[in-house]
């Protein structure tokens, strides 16, 4: 696989040399690939929002670097800008960052900075708003009409019109209804699938991010403790609840029942890999 | 990040002499130091509320650079200041130069008026930075009290007070948020002239003033939820009291100035 972005001995200090001063990441390293489905997870403060800030040149790592697409995304004044149309960061609670008087003018607000022709624009607005699952009616509303949801979906239609090869979104199903979450999630895929992008999703909530992500990345305390497979990962379920994740409750169950002597797979995290691995170990125990 | 370095008006928590006196005892304090700074004619007299300065900042156990820091935002006047009564005072001439010319008087006032600015700013930042907003707020409306007789609202202004001192961090905080949001997605604020400067301005201030009045609304009704009614019949959680030191904070102040007066009297 093709690395897209690469991440090294990232540290940032938050207030250096000041009595607030706060380690918010810890020498990081890690390499994201081209098109693969990522999930962040770590509890509140572990350091996601500071991690993704740098992804798109946002924040400034007080040491290391960041490279995208092999190039150090400082190195230049005029990169560092064009990183940011091609690495879309869609921030926590983005409803509240709408500004324009129609759901079309905030869409087109990014690709309108990247100085697009008209007709572009229009395409790339018409296109984003169908990625994000709204109508052409709702096109020439006021934002502020809308629902907490729906201005949701406009906030990440105004990501999507940039067509970023690299989309990042920091909790984008906070607060919302499971049908709604679902429904979001299925427009980003959706997105990820047309344009081959890459997604990188934050949660605290690892049972939606595992069920849909390739690879999981859990922070804690400004480091990365688990690196791999959503699987690979929750064979550590023991760790991850030391660390105050909520692990999927198949999982805390399946060590429980280990705990009681009964050899079972530990990487399990949705109730269908429960089933296959009850059924499995019942097949072995009658086998014998 | 620029936003986040505003010290103006912050609290620094501790336990010094400074920190327990009583709210009221210390704005007082700060009243009549104020007083006391206008009153002062002459090196001793200004030598002499310097000292009390020194000698109270170095009990409130914040560090000197702290307050170097909060002063930053007035060194433009302070230089302005200084130049004006540098060049503009009459008197004796020691130096000239065309139509400039300083003269041993103006020298001396430009002197004593950054000493006085500096010494203003000083005092108001030693009571911010050693009482908290709230006991700040408590200690005025109780101040303010008797000013209630004749009609004044000093229960509203000091509880819009201690509201507005409560969401200055929070919309700060907000601020950054939104101008990070608008520049992922290619905003800047940076280039261009003046007039597109300010209509960068535009994806933050509409996003900000919405979420302010949001908020609003919502602290309105979180008030009245809790049968928030105004001043009638209101007690508080925190009762001040003035201890014996508040009291000596008092005397102090009152022989201060009076030495002050003297001082001015004899021309000091
Ligand atoms: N602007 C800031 N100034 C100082 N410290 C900060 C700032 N932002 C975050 N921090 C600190 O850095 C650490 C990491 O914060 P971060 O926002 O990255 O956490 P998070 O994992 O995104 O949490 P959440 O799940 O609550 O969003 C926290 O301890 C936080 O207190
Ligand atoms: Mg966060």
């Amino acid at each position: 696989m093709e690395p897209i972005i690469e991440i090294k001995h990232l540290t940032h200090i938050y207030s250096p040399n000041t009595p607030f001063e706060q380690k918010a990441l810890d020498d990081i390293d890690l390499t994201i690939y081209r098109g693969e489905y990522l999930g962040i997870i770590g509890r509140t403060g572990s350091g996601k929002s500071t991690l993704i800030q740098h992804l798109n040149g946002l924040m400034k790592p007080t040491s290391g670097q960041v490279l995208f697409e092999g190039q150090d995304i400082w190195s230049s004044k005029a990169l560092t800008h064009s990183i940011r149309f091609q690495v879309g960061l869609v921030f926590q609670y983005p409803e509240y960052q709408l500004f324009e008087e129609t759901v079309y003018k905030d869409i087109s607000f990014g690709p309108r900075n990247m100085k697009l022709e008209e007709e572009e624009i229009d395409r790339r607005v018409r296109q984003a708003a169908a990625f994000a699952g709204l109508s052409d009616e709702i096109l020439s509303r006021s934002p502020f009409e809308l629902s907490g949801g729906q201005k949701r979906r406009v906030a990440i239609a105004g990501v999507i019109a940039m067509e970023p090869k690299v989309l990042i979104l920091d909790e984008p199903t906070a607060g919302l209804d499971p049908a709604g979450s679902a429904s979001i999630l299925a427009n980003i895929d959706a997105y990820r699938q047309a344009n081959n992008a890459t997604v990188i999703i934050v949660s605290h909530s690892m049972e939606d991010v595992a069920r849909i992500t390739d690879r999981l990345v859990v922070v804690s305390h400004g480091t990365l403790p688990f690196v791999g497979a959503p699987r690979e990962v929750f064979s550590h379920g023991e760790e991850l609840n030391e660390l105050g994740l909520s692990v999927p409750a198949v999982n805390r169950v399946f060590a429980r029942i280990r705990a009681a002597g009964i050899d079972l797979d530990p990487a399990v995290y949705t109730v269908d890999q429960a089933k296959a691995a009850l059924l499995k170990a019942l097949a072995r125990k009658g086998g014998r | 990040m620029a936003l986040k370095d505003i010290t103006l008006g912050q609290y620094f928590p501790g336990n010094s002499l400074l920190h327990r006196f009583d709210p009221r005892s210390k704005i007082l304090f700060t009243v009549f130091y104020i007083a006391a700074i206008f009153l002062c004619r002459w090196v001793v007299s200004y030598g002499f509320v310097l000292a009390v300065l020194l000698v109270f900042i170095a009990i409130s156990h914040v560090k000197p650079k702290v307050f170097l820091k909060g002063m930053k935002p007035v060194v433009f006047i302070v230089i302005f200041t200084a130049i004006l009564n540098l060049f503009y005072t009459g008197g004796h001439v020691l130096w000239s130069y065309g139509i400039f010319k300083i003269t041993e008087e103006g020298l001396w006032k430009a002197g004593f008026m950054v000493l006085r600015i500096l010494m203003l700013i000083c005092c108001t930042l030693l009571l911010t930075y050693t009482t908290s907003p709230i006991l700040l707020t408590d200690g005025l409306e109780r101040l303010l009290r008797p000013l209630k007789r004749f009609g004044f609202p000093v229960h509203e202004l000091s509880m819009m007070m201690s509201i507005a001192l409560r969401f200055i961090p929070t919309l700060i905080q907000e601020t950054d948020k939104i101008i990070s949001a608008q520049k992922a997605r290619g905003a800047d604020f940076d280039s261009g002239n003046l007039i597109q400067k300010a209509k960068a301005l535009i994806p933050i201030l509409i996003p900000l003033f919405i979420s302010s009045f949001r908020r609003a609304e919502e602290l309105a009704i979180a008030m009245e939820c809790r049968c928030y009614h105004g001043d009638e019949g209101r007690t508080s959680l925190r009762q001040l009291k003035m201890a014996p030191r508040d009291w000596v904070l008092i005397g102090f102040c009152v022989v201060m100035v009076a030495a002050v007066i003297a001082l001015r009297i004899l021309g000091l």
